[in-house]
């Protein structure tokens, strides 16, 4: 091994010493360089064309959608660098790079995506495009006003689908939400997981031991955070009559804050704002797997009688169920990540699986209010089943009489919606 | 000198965690409050970094975007938490964070989670040219999908042809699916087992290559 150490030092100077010779002036090792040199000079690459700019329907004025015409001849070329600058700007140090397309043929692109070079609405930019080679040489075009500038839209067409399912969708809920507020019984099935959150609380304060709620990892955006907090509410507000301790690890310091005003909201309805624990919900840490190991410590020492994992969770379902099952508390889970779920269903006692979820504050508080948005909702269902239905029929008319009433079907319902 | 201090710290903590395997523990304890604690700093360290420093500090001393004041004081209201007389402000960025959040994000779940499913769950049962397990899983697709949909009616008990039968075949479904997502999500945590063992076993102790 040290040989080899030896080695190089001595293959460096082997290896300088031409370059010693040619900084010396040696004619004997320059002029044969200098001959090569001149038989084969440098070709260049051919360049591309006119650029042509045109604003990007259904954006924020933010957008230019930029094409060029390819070079005759695109031999040696290895990408297109594109650059661009403010029009009437002057000078090298003006120009932009902001994109670099792989010469595979493609020669437009949408420009303005790149944060640190935005497209500003209204302002007209001008345009260059270098043809570079793989050592990164490049070799210019020529200079091209856009034309045109970037304008905003207020209504973005492709999403007409969009808005339309929306407002169905949510006309429905306020149209059972007002039923509902009219005192029209309706009717909900029951849920085992929901009716078993009662009897869960009910074994911790016959136990003596606290209840453990953890509302996922997730932020406050997260609609399975959001009906876990709601449902917090309620579990505190039980918790609060029947003067159990509480739990609450939080990982996301905005869930943390709402989950605080939520519980002592809760005490307070339940008329017990002296029994509320200012330590009860805390924050622990943003790292996922920290979080894991503190929520897991404090399963094996305070030996909750109860843990409820209802929210949003990843990769530490399974340690966090599994350890509670350790622990020999009861669990109750529920979540609308589809990945994690199975790791409920093996390791707790009761699982809501995803929709179950939003559904549990409903079950839980009995308000009209919400009680109505959930039958909403199966409307939304029945409408989806519809369609699907009709989509079912529509395919083997398809198959039996040979015609394409699905794909027209499908293009009716669907599309377009762009991204 | 520094990187083998660092296996050394690595494998240490490894164990120590793994210590939980047998019971909670002075050394397990250890570990966690250290890596909670380290967390919890780097983390804050991280914030200030990547997002406080770059989109508004910088930007603000740059003098050109005072609009940036406007999530900047709203982002200071979270700090009136700590002064119990006025800590009803901290309620307004939360409220800000939560509406912009629902807002963006209703028409996006439209979209991914409504309208693409939808187009999804639309597809020919047959066209020329498809073999049969491709027509056998387009029709279980369909028919799964709707059966699993009745499973989540909530107004409607679940009894008789429809709702009944309907919903017990929709559990059935999920279960399937959730079976085979528990089987690949456990090969992918075989495999972060594995290079845990990997570094025990090469990186500190050398036992194998």
């Amino acid at each position: 091994m040290r040989k080899n150490w030896i080695g190089i030092p001595a293959l460096m100077i082997l290896l300088l010493l031409p370059a010693l010779s040619v900084a010396r002036g040696d004619d004997e090792i320059l002029t044969p360089v200098a001959e090569e040199q001149l038989a084969e000079p440098d070709p260049g690459l051919d360049v591309s064309g006119t650029v042509t700019v045109q604003d990007k329907d259904n954006d924020a004025g933010d957008l230019l959608l930029v094409s060029f015409e390819l070079p005759a001849d695109t031999e040696g070329i290895f990408a297109y660098n594109v650059y661009r600058r403010v029009a009437g700007e002057e000078g090298e140090g003006s120009w932009n790079l902001v994109e670099i397309i792989p010469a595979d043929g493609l020669s437009e692109f949408i420009d303005g995506y790149d944060p640190e070079y935005p497209i500003a609405s209204g302002v007209l930019y001008e345009y260059r495009i270098a043809s570079a080679t793989v050592d990164g040489e490049e070799f210019f075009g020529p200079e091209c006003e856009a034309g045109v500038v970037s304008k905003g839209e207020i209504y973005h067409t492709g999403k007409t689908k969009i808005f339309i399912a929306s407002i169905l969708f949510i006309g429905l809920i306020f149209y059972y939400f007002g039923k509902a507020q009219k005192g029209i019984e309706m009717y909900m099935r029951p849920i085992a997981g929901i009716e078993a959150i009662d009897e869960a609380i009910g074994r911790a304060t016959e136990m003596g031991k606290p209840v453990l709620y953890v509302p996922g990892i997730s932020s406050i955006a997260d609609v399975a955070t959001i009906a876990s907090l709601t449902i917090l509410g309620r579990v505190a507000k039980k918790i609060a009559l029947y003067q159990t301790p509480l739990i609450v690890p939080n990982r996301d310091p905005i869930v943390f804050t709402v989950a605080e005003e939520v519980v002592k909201q809760a005490y307070l309805e339940a008329g017990r704002p002296d029994a509320y624990d200012p330590d009860s919900v805390f924050f622990v840490t943003t790292s996922q797997f920290a979080y894991v190991a503190a929520v897991n410590g404090i399963m094996m020492r305070e030996k909750p009688a109860t843990n409820f994992y209802l929210g949003m969770f990843y990769a530490e379902s399974l340690l966090l169920a599994e350890t509670g099952s350790l622990s020999g508390a009861i669990q109750i889970a529920g979540t609308d990540a589809v990945t994690q779920l199975p790791f409920f269903i093996t390791t707790c006692d009761y699982t809501l699986i995803g929709e179950e979820l939003y559904a549990a504050s409903a079950y839980l508080g009995r308000e009209p209010k919400q009680i109505g948005a959930l039958k909403g909702q199966d409307a939304c269902k029945a409408i989806i089943m519809t369609f699907i239905t009709v989509a079912l029929i529509f395919g083997v008319i398809d198959v039996v009489a040979n015609t394409h009433i699905l794909d027209w079907f499908r293009d009716l319902v669907t599309s377009p919606i762009v991204d | 000198m520094y990187e083998t201090i660092g296996i050394w710290v690595g494998a240490i903590f490894t164990l120590a965690i793994y210590s939980f395997l047998y019971k909670e523990n002075s050394i397990y304890r250890l570990a966690e409050h250290l890596v909670v604690g380290i967390s919890a700093g780097y983390g804050m360290a991280i914030t200030y970094q990547i997002t406080i420093k770059p989109r508004l500090v910088d930007p603000l001393l740059s003098g050109d975007h005072w609009i940036l004041l406007i999530p900047g004081i709203l982002g200071l209201l979270y700090i009136t938490r700590f002064i119990p007389r006025i800590s009803w402000m901290s309620r307004y960025p939360i409220g800000f964070y939560m509406g912009t959040a629902m807002g963006v994000g209703f028409p996006l779940t439209m979209k991914a989670r409504v309208l693409r499913q939808l187009e999804g769950a639309m597809v020919p049962l047959y066209q020329s040219g498809m073999a049969w397990y491709e027509v056998t899983g387009n029709v279980v697709m369909i028919l799964g999908t709707l059966a699993a949909l009745i499973y989540f009616f909530f107004s409607k008990p679940h009894k008789g042809l429809f709702f009944g039968t309907g919903s017990k075949i929709g559990i059935w479904v999920i279960m399937v699916g959730f079976g085979a997502t528990f089987g690949f999500t456990v090969m992918g945590r075989i495999s972060l087992l594995i290079g845990r063992i990997q570094y025990l076993l090469g990186d500190w102790l050398h036992v194998i290559e």
